[in-house]
């Protein structure tokens, strides 16, 4: 497949700019079955977006019940019908909203839309290739993902509901159609588009790796990778290693489900059903392979977002980034810590107390390299010359929201905290804020600062700069009032509060937060006006280069063709981080070291 | 109508925004690149530092606002929470300088070094000195927490004192059935075939002579002021959560495999309302794990009461035993020659 791709490159050599090809593009093999991994890239991005957008709008209906739970909607009836009679979003309906809320948001979102899009634009371009590895298997993990979402779709429409259990899905609840109606053909279907996800991100996965670590240009070292690619191959690896798992606790689960067996279950008695038979199984072993995906799965979320963010730091502050090496390194020991604290989800399982003890000490390591992280991102801006992109905003915003939520993180990973706060609004305050708002801020810049490599045109800048401000202002006042909640001990995923003398005090703030999240949720629209529109009548963009960045993307045609670079691939003679050196203010990563520059970096 | 109307007037502030956005983008493109970016880095920078201060000032607001209501404020109810809320206030004060220092050199870096022509960009790759600092720096500090948090976790999940009370707490979709061992102090056995939600709800094993005088009860638990208390924790259905905020534990109710927690309650429920200053306030057991669509109103009450209504309370209670068979009761002599007596006709 390479092969091919590598001799369309030849072949268009001294042709304008869109590379020609021997044979025609159709719309078919052009939009919709292409193997150019730009396109597949804003497939994965459309997709994910048309999915943030459902999501969204899910958060924003429970949020209604949350903050007005004594009001009517007609409106809602209209929607939603039997799930909202009378215009009140039934208890059903809440958690299968919340629990697709979730699930979409993780996987769809900020796993296939981000890595999705980020890993095929940006590794072919920056390490300096005409395609991925296998361009075929590119196109299938694509389509195994719309598969997966056409499933996951369809589950909404079922009689019985969509599953209703919270994104774990932690069985017996998720196992037991007798035990909650979601757990029918709701739970059939979410395993099953669950299924075809890992798929698809398991065929994306092997083949970035197999591109960065195989198919970088003459001059390209490992160490001369900018820190996206970087990012990029450890949340592939991470993916590849952890998702396995996730699929064999799956089938273990749809065996306990449909052909008797007792893997997860054991000693249950359900109301109205009696005694079931099976016996010997472990619930806890389902959440020990779901938990050994679903630490990983968050780093899968935040790297990408992470090498983004360093990019786009260094390259609108005029400098280096600081440590180029320290990165590197602490992504290393994030990723691999990844795999070793999965537990500290389970404190309260009745874990033994030893081995939950060694998960608090792994747990709080994750800091260490998360401290590096951050500390390196502020000297980078340190005496810099920064120019306010709205990718840039972005980015400082994605570091005030890892800081914030990165510190509860070492509250909640300490087991005798973890004991009161486990499942409270503070744990939802702190993985929102540090892994959903803080990645889909990186993910933001990613869109801001590489639109106009994509579609040849510039997003709006005001637009971007109203976008950003709210949605930042937004997000804190959303989550930040959560701590406290959380700190009343007020539980997650409840549906109403009214009977609890300890926690509808929080009715007022309830009301609060939703109506920040419907405003928050309304400028997400005003993004994707900014984004279609600008697809077809933004500002053209007219200079190759149009952020004088040192990366080799900036070094193909304004709207590079498939194969990328029309000519001879470019060599690579430097790291890509040379930006305000020897007083020059960049010199991009193709450029020869000169005779009198300075050796160091 | 007003549902329309609300989309009508959003739909209208969307165009607007956007016409003003689009006419901006015309501006620059007059004005030239540079110029246009200059000035939002003026702009941009400035909001930098307003976002810092007004941030903050949220900050301080909404404590004022929230603390009163949080349990930090209430005090803990159990000696364990005393120790949750201590380690809760030195990880407050670790993390939130951490917090302070980094947001503030974010956003004043941000704003301090904003565009500006006369000044270059300072290369600095790196700085082996400056990366040791604030790899050690953290690295101390986490272990004087993890140190810490684990004197505190070994002594929550160790063994209770001796002479700790002992109830079995079983979760179900959507209630708690509470079980205390009687006069023998042992618990009866139990096997979940047994379960019949009317007489035998957590499926006790009859002929285990210590099964007779266990007392079952549902939805409120009476435990003893000062006097240790030890839960085994198990649910007859799907994994549940015994959730105690105010004694800062919790622990999940598991099918097939029986969990443990202790406490030792500090205050009775009367006395807690006084302090609290609520006539309301009750010691709330929440469902901190997702059960099912009642997870929300699956409630108990622990009743923290002194020794003395404790006893008064256990002696109003009878044996399990006799409700699943009336016949043996022997307090309720009259129902059994009653039913003789209709026997015998």
């Amino acid at each position: 497949m390479s092969h091919e791709a590598t001799l369309h490159g030849h072949d268009s050599h001294g042709h304008d700019d869109h590379g020609h090809h021997e044979h025609h593009d159709t719309f078919l093999t052009k939009y919709v079955f292409s193997q150019d991994h730009k396109m597949i890239a804003k497939q994965f991005l459309i997709t994910g977006m048309v999915w943030a957008v459902l999501g969204g709008l899910m958060s924003v209906l429970f949020r209604l019940q949350l903050g007005y739970p004594d009001a009517s909607f007609p409106w809602l009836e209209s929607i939603l019908g039997k799930w909202a009679k009378g215009g009140q979003i039934t208890p059903e309906a809440y958690y299968a909203l919340v629990t697709t809320h979730g699930t979409v948001l993780v996987f769809f979102v900020l796993t296939a839309g981000l890595s999705g899009t980020f890993a095929n634009f940006l590794i072919p371009l920056q390490v300096g290739a005409r395609d991925m590895a296998s361009p075929f298997m590119n196109m299938l993990s694509y389509w195994f993902f719309l598969a997966a979402s056409v499933v996951m779709l369809s589950s909404m429409f079922v009689e019985t509901g969509p599953f209703s259990g919270g994104w774990t899905a932690y069985p017996p609840l998720s196992a037991l159609g007798d035990a909650s109606p979601g757990s029918k053909t709701g739970m059939d279907l979410w395993i099953i588009a669950m299924a075809l996800f890992v798929v698809s991100s398991l065929l994306g996965g092997l083949n970035y790796i197999a591109t960065i670590l195989n198919m970088r240009t003459k001059g390209m070292s490992m160490t001369r990778l900018p820190l996206t690619i970087w990012a990029l191959f450890f949340t592939a690896v991470l993916g590849v290693l952890s998702f396995p798992v996730l699929l064999s606790g799956f089938i273990l689960l749809i065996f306990d489900r449909n052909f008797g067996t007792s893997f997860y279950l054991s000693d249950i008695f359900v109301n109205g059903v009696g005694a079931l038979s099976n016996e010997g199984g472990s619930a806890i072993l389902y959440q020990h392979l779901f938990w050994f995906l679903g630490h990983p799965e968050v780093y899968i979320i935040l790297l990408p977002a992470m090498g983004m963010v360093s990019e786009i730091m260094s390259i609108n502050s005029r400098k280096p980034i600081f440590g180029y090496m320290a990165m590197l390194g602490s992504l290393f020991a994030i990723a691999v810590l990844a795999f070793l604290v999965w537990a500290h989800h389970m404190f309260v399982t009745g874990l033994n107390p030893f081995l939950g003890s060694i998960f608090v000490l792994l747990t709080l390591l994750i800091a260490v390299p998360s401290a590096i992280k951050v500390f390196n991102w502020l000297t980078t801006l340190w005496r810099g010359n920064i120019r306010f992109t709205p990718a840039m905003l972005f980015a400082i915003g994605f570091v005030s929201l890892f800081i914030s939520g990165g510190l509860t993180g070492i509250w909640l990973g300490n087991a005798a905290l973890d004991i009161h706060l486990h499942d409270t609004y503070f744990v939802i305050a702190h993985f929102h804020i540090v892994m959903g708002v803080a990645s889909m801020f990186g993910m933001f810049a990613g869109v801001y600062h590489w639109f106009p490599k994509m579609y040849g045109r510039y997003l709006n800048n005001s637009l971007g700069y109203i976008h950003f401000w709210v949605t930042m202002a937004g997000a804190y006042l959303i989550f930040w009032p959560m701590h406290y909640e959380g700190l009343a001990g007020m539980p997650r995923r409840y549906f109403d509060f009214s009977i609890w003398e300890s926690f509808k005090q929080f009715a007022e703030l309830n009301r609060f937060i939703s109506t920040v999240s419907m405003i928050v949720f309304a400028v997400q629209i005003l993004f994707l006006i900014n984004f279609f529109y600008s697809i077809f009548k933004g500002r053209k963009v007219t200079t190759q280069n149009p952020w004088e960045a040192n990366t080799l993307e900036w070094t193909t045609p304004i709207n590079p063709g498939h194969g990328n670079w029309p000519g001879e691939i470019p060599e690579v003679h430097r790291w890509a981080y040379d930006y305000g050196k020897d007083g020059k203010d960049f010199i991009p990563q193709d450029v020869p070291v000169g005779a009198d520059e300075s050796s160091s970096h | 109508m007003s549902l329309y109307l609300s989309i009508a007037i959003i739909v209208l502030i969307f165009v607007v925004i956007f016409q003003i956005a689009k006419a901006s983008e015309y501006v620059s493109i007059l004005k030239g690149e540079e110029a246009s970016r200059k000035q939002n880095n003026k702009i941009n920078g400035f909001l930098m530092i307003v976002f810092l201060v007004l941030g903050f000032l949220g900050v301080y607001v909404c404590n004022e606002y929230l603390y009163g209501k949080t349990l930090l404020a209430q005090g803990a109810a159990s000696v364990q929470g005393e120790k949750v809320d201590q380690m809760l206030w030195i990880t407050l004060t670790i993390t939130g300088i951490v917090f302070v220092v980094t947001q503030v050199l974010l956003f004043w870096f941000a704003y301090k070094y904003q565009e500006n022509e006369n000044r270059k960009a300072f290369f600095f790759a790196h700085s082996t000195k400056l990366e040791l600092i604030w790899t050690a720096i953290p690295a101390i500090t986490l272990t004087v927490l993890v140190i810490f948090g684990l004197r505190n976790w070994f002594f929550f999940t160790g063994e209770p004192p001796k002479g700790a009370m002992v109830v079995e707490v079983t979760g179900k979709q959507f209630g708690w059935i509470f079980r205390y061992p009687g006069h023998d102090n042992i618990f009866g056995k139990k096997y979940y075939k047994n379960i019949d939600p009317a007489t035998n709800s957590v499926g006790i094993i009859w002929d285990d002579k210590y099964a007779q005088d266990d007392i079952l009860t549902e939805q409120t638990m009476y435990v003893v002021k000062g006097q240790p208390v030890k839960l085994i924790i198990g649910s007859r259905d799907v994994v549940h959560d015994v959730g105690l905020s105010h004694f800062r534990l919790k622990m999940d109710a598991v099918p097939g495999i029986p969990t443990t927690m202790w406490f030792t309650p500090k205050y009775t429920t009367k006395e807690m309302r006084e302090k609290t200053g609520n006539p309301n306030f009750a010691y709330e057991i929440s469902c901190d794990q997702m059960c099912g669509n009642g997870h929300y109103s699956m409630k108990g009450i622990i009743e923290v009461v002194d020794q003395e209504e404790y006893d008064l309370w256990l002696a109003k209670q009878k044996p399990q035993y006799f409700t699943a068979f009336p016949e043996k009761d022997p307090t309720a002599a009259p129902v059994v020659t009653d039913s003789t007596a209709t026997a015998k006709k």
